[in-house]
């Protein structure tokens, strides 16, 4: 018996200890020392809250498969604004950890465009459909570029925000989402190079140039899609991640970035056109060069996007629920 | 009245495969999909992995509650707050929330140490939950608690531990949702920024808002929970007015665990270098016991297996007591294995602590194996066992023949020195002779 009051004590006794020291405490006074908890009665608050506030319906009912079907886009929308942090922290912290900040993103596709107009311009010669072929690669290189390094960015993304997963709930989808969305950021960026480019060149646009807007909405999509895709396959199969750079090196030369759409053979160009991007490029060259629009290949793009948009989110909303026990 | 929270026969479920990571490459599965086409893939194949985290539980949760959530480690608290907040799904059973939830499973969550603490209030507000006007609106509040007003635009890689953790706590507890579930966060910075911590959750409870908190912190739940649930093995051992619940967990020897052992080696603490087997408190007698007397030596053993020659390892010991104060950290000393590696095997290493100095209260064991010069750790299991000690009455420990309360954290037994030092004398200087004597 005397060894169960001894055992007892205590609790009691650090219970008095805490409460009458209290004399630091800045915020709020504690309760006077009793030794005996207390029933925390709020006055008011408590029964309100019980008796008017709660809904009929549980707000949040969870069990296992709940969040089955596709994209909760009405939650999407509730969390529209950690959205844009998390854009905004993508933005911010890349721009502040590179010395050169705002001039990296200005140069990349320069460079790329000098190196490729000295050696498949000048001396290899590719057709350009008869505009200065510097102004023809920096255009296909704008959408290419955005949508490659949206798809990077994204197909990382959930591995990399692995901490955020594990300790607080969102709707997962935000993350790979406002990977996309910080590289629209340098999409934005680049652009007023092409305006410069385009002044240089003396190219007037045309009432094409509205397309503009639409095809980046539809890369955007595109991007999003992919990169839900391999930021959810990353999560379980860590090789996505090393895969990823390869298929878009591979994609690049797939696509008509750095030739015309018109240099590959008619017969074959249905297939050819059956990678999205070939629509994007070759639409978004047409919209700022005032070219023609390749309506087929656009036609395909559109709806291939569509239809991988649904795939991408009805698996990603398939495995979300697992990222927490796995990434 | 009705409930705010209601679970019902949750479970869920863990699978671990031994040694290796949850995620897989790709190839590998492929490969296992050629090779066995028919078998059903996942971890589920031979049971042999699987861990119930959490097996039936159910309770309730009526609005304006503050209820504590208690359990040794591995008990299922945590999981049970990874569930309730969504993060992650249970295996069987179901939850319906009738409010918005917020969680609090780590205090700085998404800080991102380039940004300044202004940014990071408001990108961490609203990974929170909170909406933008709302980040806004309690700005200043929040910078004002955290005690940062002039380091608000430096980026918080500049910023010391304790300011980190402050700012972090600070955008924490200004999260207003009906239902807050904390895990434990109040062990941030110092004494005196925990008790405003303190102070800042009983607020909470006291508007109104139920709040759900798992602590080790026994004073501590029972000063801001009137209610508490006690998890065992992943199911509700007890579910009751604090008081209660807290004393019988201590009485009951789930939270004093005298031996800990590890029969499986991989789910042991340790890296390549050293694992741990075993941890157990024992008298002078050898005896593995969870209550000692405290005018006698008590030994913290821990045996652990090398894996790796030529380190030389230091095992120590971090002791703690129910309010979380370190007591004591312990460190291997005077042993042969001080400068020399250690070999591969099993090794016991046991630390004496004399009688006569630890308080009467419930110590806790965390123990570690490192290697100094680089620091490494190979491994630190907090909260490995714990012991009771118990004062005797008969008159011979620190507390002589006084049968009182008596604070403190060690209670150690003095060599004290008294003599006479003189008469009665007249008038009032005979005081402070008395005193003048003691210290000469």
């Amino acid at each position: 018996m005397g060894h169960c009051y001894a055992r007892r004590l205590p609790i009691r006794k650090i219970l008095m200890v805490m409460t009458s020291s209290n004399d630091t405490g800045a915020v709020s006074p504690v309760p006077p020392a009793t030794g005996i908890p207390r029933r925390v009665e709020p006055a008011g608050a408590a029964a309100t809250l019980g008796q008017h506030r709660l809904p009929d319906e549980p707000l949040v009912t969870i069990q296992h498969g709940s969040s089955w079907g596709g994209l909760d886009l009405r939650e999407l929308w509730e969390y529209r604004e950690l959205l844009y942090f998390l854009v905004w922290r993508d933005v911010k912290v890349r721009y502040k950890q590179a010395a050169l900040g705002l001039a990296w993103v200005v140069m990349q596709p320069l460079l790329m465009t000098l190196v490729f107009t000295v050696f498949l311009g000048y001396l290899a010669r590719v057709p350009s459909d008869g505009m200065p072929y510097l102004l023809f690669v920096y255009v296909g290189l704008l959408p290419w570029g955005f949508f490659s390094s949206a798809v990077l960015n994204s197909s990382g993304s959930l591995v990399g925000n692995a901490h955020l997963i594990t300790k607080v709930y969102f709707p997962r989808g935000v993350i790979p989402a406002a990977a996309v969305g910080a590289r629209l950021v340098d999409l934005a960026v680049a652009s007023v190079i092409l305006a410069g480019l385009m002044a240089y060149y003396r190219v007037v646009p045309t009432a094409a140039i509205l397309a503009v807007p639409p095809l980046v909405a539809l890369t955007t999509l595109l991007a999003l899609a992919c990169g839900m895709l391999t930021s959810s396959l990353n999560v379980k199969y860590r090789d996505v991640g090393v895969a990823m750079p390869v298929l878009m090196q591979l994609g690049m030369y797939l696509s008509p970035v750095l030739y015309p759409l018109s240099l590959v053979p008619e017969d074959w160009r249905w297939v050819y056109a059956l990678n999205p991007m070939v629509g994007i490029v070759s639409g978004f060259r047409a919209a700022v060069l005032g070219h023609e629009f390749d309506w087929y290949a656009l036609g395909v793009s559109a709806a291939l996007t569509l239809a991988l948009l649904v795939c991408a989110s009805y698996l990603f909303r398939r495995v979300e629920r697992e990222f927490a026990d796995i990434i | 009245m009705k409930p705010i929270v209601r679970a019902e026969g949750l479970a869920k479920k863990y699978v671990i495969e031994p040694g290796r990571e949850p995620y897989r490459m790709l190839r590998e599965t492929l490969a296992k999909a050629i090779r066995s086409p028919f078998r059903r893939r996942g971890g589920a194949l031979s049971g042999a992995g699987e861990v119930w985290a959490l097996e039936d539980v159910g309770f309730e949760v009526r609005p304006g509650e503050v209820v504590g959530l208690i359990g040794r480690n591995g008990a299922g608290k945590s999981t049970l707050l990874k569930v309730l907040s969504r993060i992650t799904e249970p295996t069987r059973g179901r939850v319906e929330l009738y409010g918005r939830v917020g969680s609090l499973l780590e205090v700085g969550t998404g800080f991102h140490p380039e940004l300044t603490g202004r940014e990071n209030v408001s990108l961490n507000g609203a990974i929170l939950g909170m909406r933008k006007a709302e980040i806004e609106a309690k700005f200043d509040e929040i910078v004002a608690f955290a005690e940062v007003e002039k380091f608000i635009d430096t980026p918080v890689k500049r910023y010391s531990s304790g300011m980190y953790l402050r700012l972090a706590f600070a955008v924490a507890a200004h999260l207003e949702p009906e239902i807050l579930l904390v895990d434990e966060v109040l062990a941030v910075g110092d004494a005196r920024f925990q008790r405003k911590c303190l102070n800042k959750m009983e607020d909470v409870g006291q508007q109104g808002r139920t709040v759900l908190f798992v602590s080790h912190n026994m004073p501590a739940v029972t000063r801001l929970c009137p209610r508490t649930i006690l998890l065992d093995g992943g199911r509700v051992l007890a579910d009751g007015p604090s008081s209660e619940v807290v004393s019988a967990y201590l009485n009951s020897g789930l939270g004093t665990t005298a031996a800990r052992e590890w029969p499986e080696p991989e789910q042991a603490p340790g890296n390549g270098v050293a694992r741990l087997r075993a941890v157990r408190v024992r008298d002078d007698e050898g005896r593995v016991t969870d209550a000692v007397d405290i005018r006698r030596p008590v030994g913290i053993e821990m045996e652990f297996e090398v894996l790796e020659e030529g380190h030389v390892l230091v095992p120590n010991y971090h002791i703690v007591n129910e309010e979380g104060v370190l007591v004591f950290i312990a460190v291997e000393q005077g042993t042969r294995w001080q400068r020399e590696p250690r070999p591969r095997g099993v090794h016991v290493s046991t630390a004496w602590v004399p009688g006569n100095l630890l308080a009467e209260c419930t110590l806790i064991v965390g123990a570690a194996v490192s290697t100094l010069d680089p620091v490494r750790v190979h491994f630190f299991e907090r909260d490995v066992v714990a012991f009771q000690v118990v004062d005797s009455t008969e008159g011979d420990s620190a507390r002589g023949a006084y049968g009182g309360s008596m604070p403190g954290v060690i209670r150690p037994l003095l060599n004290w020195t008294a003599r006479h030092a003189a008469g009665p004398a007249a008038g009032g200087e005979s005081h402070m002779t008395a005193l003048r004597g003691g210290t000469t």
